[in-house]
């Protein structure tokens, strides 16, 4: 057997993937429940599984964990193929937490947590001071050792998830495999769940976790695999995988993606189920007005283009975030004709014109181009002489924009838009 | 090393408690021994090796009794040959059954399972039934025990056959196919009560259960058949413990499941099929002592099953004794269940068994 705790190495010197999985496939009872996955993890990485429910997450983790054998396809550890091992073997390179365990018999903390020293002991051996090292330093790492005695059935859902990890931990394997591990997890644990996961990583261990909540997948995950009906539909760095088409695609909704404020990782938010909005809106204006309605519209389906708007606005940052064209500027450099004469055709050409936020002088002309302009109510909206709707917030303005694309103004939208042809007369 | 030392403070424990109640029991009959004098006689049969002559094939041992206290003949005679090896017979089956069921509990992660429950008592019954009814009389002079020994292996092994597929051999399918054996089983057993005649007490008192009329031989050979898959099935009691994490869990953290399952069934059947040969289907043991151990050691089985066992022969031991000492001899069977049915209903409401 080889070494595997330097990391493994091919022979021709490219690093071999810590675990591997290649065209995996499987079908239960008749229905085919993964089809060709094929999913690497290097040593050191968290590798997360995203997908709806039913996509084959919990499954993929079976057979990484080989208590699931594929009807078709290879999983390697470190090289080594899984069913070429026996469950010792295994149970001494992956280490994984089910989603929940049935436990009937009243165990105590410490005692289920010993439970994952097996793996490390003969038939005849008795736990030692060392294995009892482990255990007592899995429990701490995962904030479990403060109730070591009590029976693990008068633990709360997140609490015994906790344990099940601390189990894991004391299996000391280079893979963990994580099936949900936040589920059950109040915001604070479930940080502190993955940045314990994150350390790990960083310590050399590889780790393989379904994750249902794209938000705290895409933070703590090197590369997320997207799961849809049993097939990848995606693999890659956060950035490359949460995306619209792509979320809509295995998650058949709609979904806005952003950065997360705090760190550099892909925010994502749902947005309801609507007809998609099919017109060409530019907006015009700046600050969170501007940017929450580039993001709106688009998530609504509009194709969207925005300017002029000084760099690092916020508008500015989040329409290319969304594949929009914008018309940028320096900041208090003014507005360049060339810009000017861009913004201008960008908002002749688009259907309508939206106005959100503080406009400025410069844009005035930009937003007289449009034939027609749906203006958000707030502060530093000009008093324009075009005609125009008006909307209260930024949620209001597909709805508004998708009216206007009727030209019949309906009678549910007289309250609050009023229409060019009312205005006209 | 903590579970290590309570294992052992629990079954000296217990050791004493069999002992004493061994003690008190033999001295309980038609004619009352005090149970001094009772253990002056037991004391007497201790013996020590002083020499091992070996002469060809035969190995000669001189043995030297470690006590000589002065006894009545009466006495040495009423305790040695009449009421001690009831009472040892009782202590063994006992202990079988308690020991399979905590291992059935274990296995079916299902505190409700007992030591029949993949038809070993039902498989017994049809074999023992069927010798008294049909009076067939088996090749080298086997008797009614060997029958119900054979039943009771072919109806588990039946019952594994029926539940395995591919190599699998999932719980619940086990739990089901052994319901329906015990079921299939039990219609066979009413057929051939239907068409005893004669021989219907006879059948009937074995299917209550008893050990009247045991005698030393049989006390020998069912040790013989406890004694070897319990003392396997220890070596397994951790691996027990892990199995009740789910067999999936189980199988990650390096058990080979379905090979320990397999092991364990066959243990656990064959130290069953040992003690309802020779005393009859003797319901309640196997299902509640480790049930009341489990409350007072806990699952942990590499404490439970020795001291399952321990508890299971007092408790048949004692119960026994009350069962050959009324005015008619009552099946034993009779005085488990019609004790410990109460006894456990007490414990469901009181320890909230179902939380187990």
């Amino acid at each position: 057997m080889s070494d595997h705790s330097s990391g493994p190495d091919g022979h021709d010197g490219e690093p071999i993937p810590m675990l591997s999985a290649e065209d995996i496939s499987v079908s239960l009872g008749g229905t085919d429940i993964l089809s060709d996955v094929s999913l690497s993890a290097d040593c050191g990485a968290v590798v997360g599984l995203v997908g709806p429910n039913g996509a084959g997450k919990t499954t993929t983790l079976r057979v990484l964990r080989a208590t699931l054998s594929p009807d078709s396809g290879t999983v390697r550890v470190a090289g080594d193929p899984i069913d070429g091992l026996s469950s010792k073997q295994v149970s001494q390179r992956v280490a994984s937490t089910p989603q929940a365990t049935e436990l009937s018999f009243e165990f105590t903390v410490r005692q289920a947590v010993e439970m994952g020293r097996t793996p490390h002991l003969g038939r005849f051996d008795r736990a030692d001071s060392g294995d009892r090292e482990v255990v007592d330093g899995a429990m701490e790492r995962v904030d479990v050792a403060r109730f070591a005695d009590r029976a693990v059935t008068s633990l709360s859902g997140g609490e015994r998830q906790r344990v099940l990890l601390a189990r894991a931990l004391a299996q000391e394997t280079p893979v963990l495999l994580l099936d949900e591990p936040t589920s059950n997890l109040d915001i604070n644990h479930a940080v502190n769940t993955l940045e314990l996961v994150a350390d790990l990583a960083d310590e050399g261990k590889t780790a393989v976790a379904a994750i249902h909540d794209l938000n705290l997948a895409a933070r703590y995950c090197d590369e997320l695999v997207l799961l849809a009906d049993g097939e990848v539909r995606a693999a890659g760095p956060p950035r490359e995988v949460l995306t619209s088409p792509t979320l809509r695609d295995a998650f058949d909704a709609e979904t806005l993606v952003t950065g997360q404020p705090a760190t550099d990782a892909p925010l994502v938010t749902p947005l309801p189920d609507r007809e998609p909005v099919d017109r060409t809106v530019h907006v015009v204006g700046t600050g969170g007005q501007a940017a929450g309605a580039v993001g709106r519209l688009v998530a609504a389906g509009a194709t969207v283009s925005a300017g002029v708007v000084p760099a690092g606005d916020a508008a500015a940052e989040r329409a290319p975030e969304l594949d929009c064209p914008v018309v940028t500027v320096p900041p208090f450099a003014g507005v360049d004709d060339g810009s000017r004469e861009r913004a201008t055709e960008l908002a002749g050409a688009a259907d309508c014109v939206v106005v959100a936020g503080d406009v400025g002088d410069a844009n005035q002309s930009v937003v007289a181009a449009a034939d027609r302009v749906v203006a958000v109510a707030g502060e530093g909206v000009p008093a324009i002489e075009s005609p125009r709707t008006t909307v209260a917030t930024v949620a209001e303005l597909p709805a508004a924009v998708a009216g206007l694309a009727t030209r019949d103004p309906r009678p549910d939208d007289g309250r609050r838009v009023e229409s060019r042809e009312q205005q006209d007369r | 090393m903590r579970t290590h030392r309570r294992t052992a403070v629990w079954s000296l424990a217990l050791s004493a408690l069999l002992a004493a109640v061994v003690t008190v029991s033999a001295g309980i009959g038609p004619v009352w021994i005090p149970p001094a004098d009772v253990a002056q006689v037991l004391l007497n049969a201790l013996v020590v090796p002083t020499a091992v002559e070996v002469t060809g094939a035969a190995v000669d041992v001189t043995t030297r009794p470690v006590f000589r206290f002065r006894v009545s003949p009466i006495q040495q005679q009423i305790v040695m040959g009449i009421r001690l090896p009831r009472i040892l017979l009782a202590a063994v089956v006992g202990f079988a059954l308690a020991a399979a069921g905590t291992i059935m509990q274990g296995i079916f992660r299902n505190p409700m399972a007992d030591p029949s429950i993949i038809g070993v008592s039902s498989g017994a019954a049809v074999g023992a039934v069927g010798f008294i009814v049909v009076g067939a009389s088996l090749p080298f002079g086997l008797g009614l025990r060997a029958a119900a020994f054979a039943g009771a292996l072919v109806a588990a092994f039946g019952v594994y056959l029926i539940a395995t597929e591919g190599g699998r051999t999932p719980v619940a399918t086990l739990l089901l196919a052994g319901v329906a054996v015990q079921t299939f089983l039990g219609a066979v057993v009413s057929f051939l009560l239907l068409n005893a005649g004669e021989s219907i007490r006879r059948a009937l008192f074995w299917l209550m259960g008893h050990l009247k009329g045991a005698a030393w031989p049989e006390v020998w050979s069912s040790l013989a058949l406890v004694a070897v898959p319990f003392a396997l099935l220890l070596v397994y009691a951790r691996d027990l413990n892990v199995m009740l994490l789910g067999e999936e869990d189980a199988q990650s953290l390096g058990i080979e499941v379905e090979r320990t399952k397999r092991i364990l069934l066959a243990l656990a059947s064959l130290a069953t099929a040992a003690g309802v040969a020779v005393a009859g289907i003797i319901g309640f043991v196997g299902l509640i002592v480790p049930h009341v151990m489990r409350l007072l050691v806990g699952p942990d089985h590499r404490i439970l099953l020795p001291t399952s066992a321990l508890a299971g022969a007092s408790f048949l031991v004692a119960t026994d004794t009350l069962a050959r000492s009324g005015s008619a001899e009552v099946p034993v069977g009779i005085v488990t269940a019609a004790l410990g049915a109460p006894f456990f209903l007490y414990l469901l409401r009181k320890r909230e068994v179902h939380e187990l």
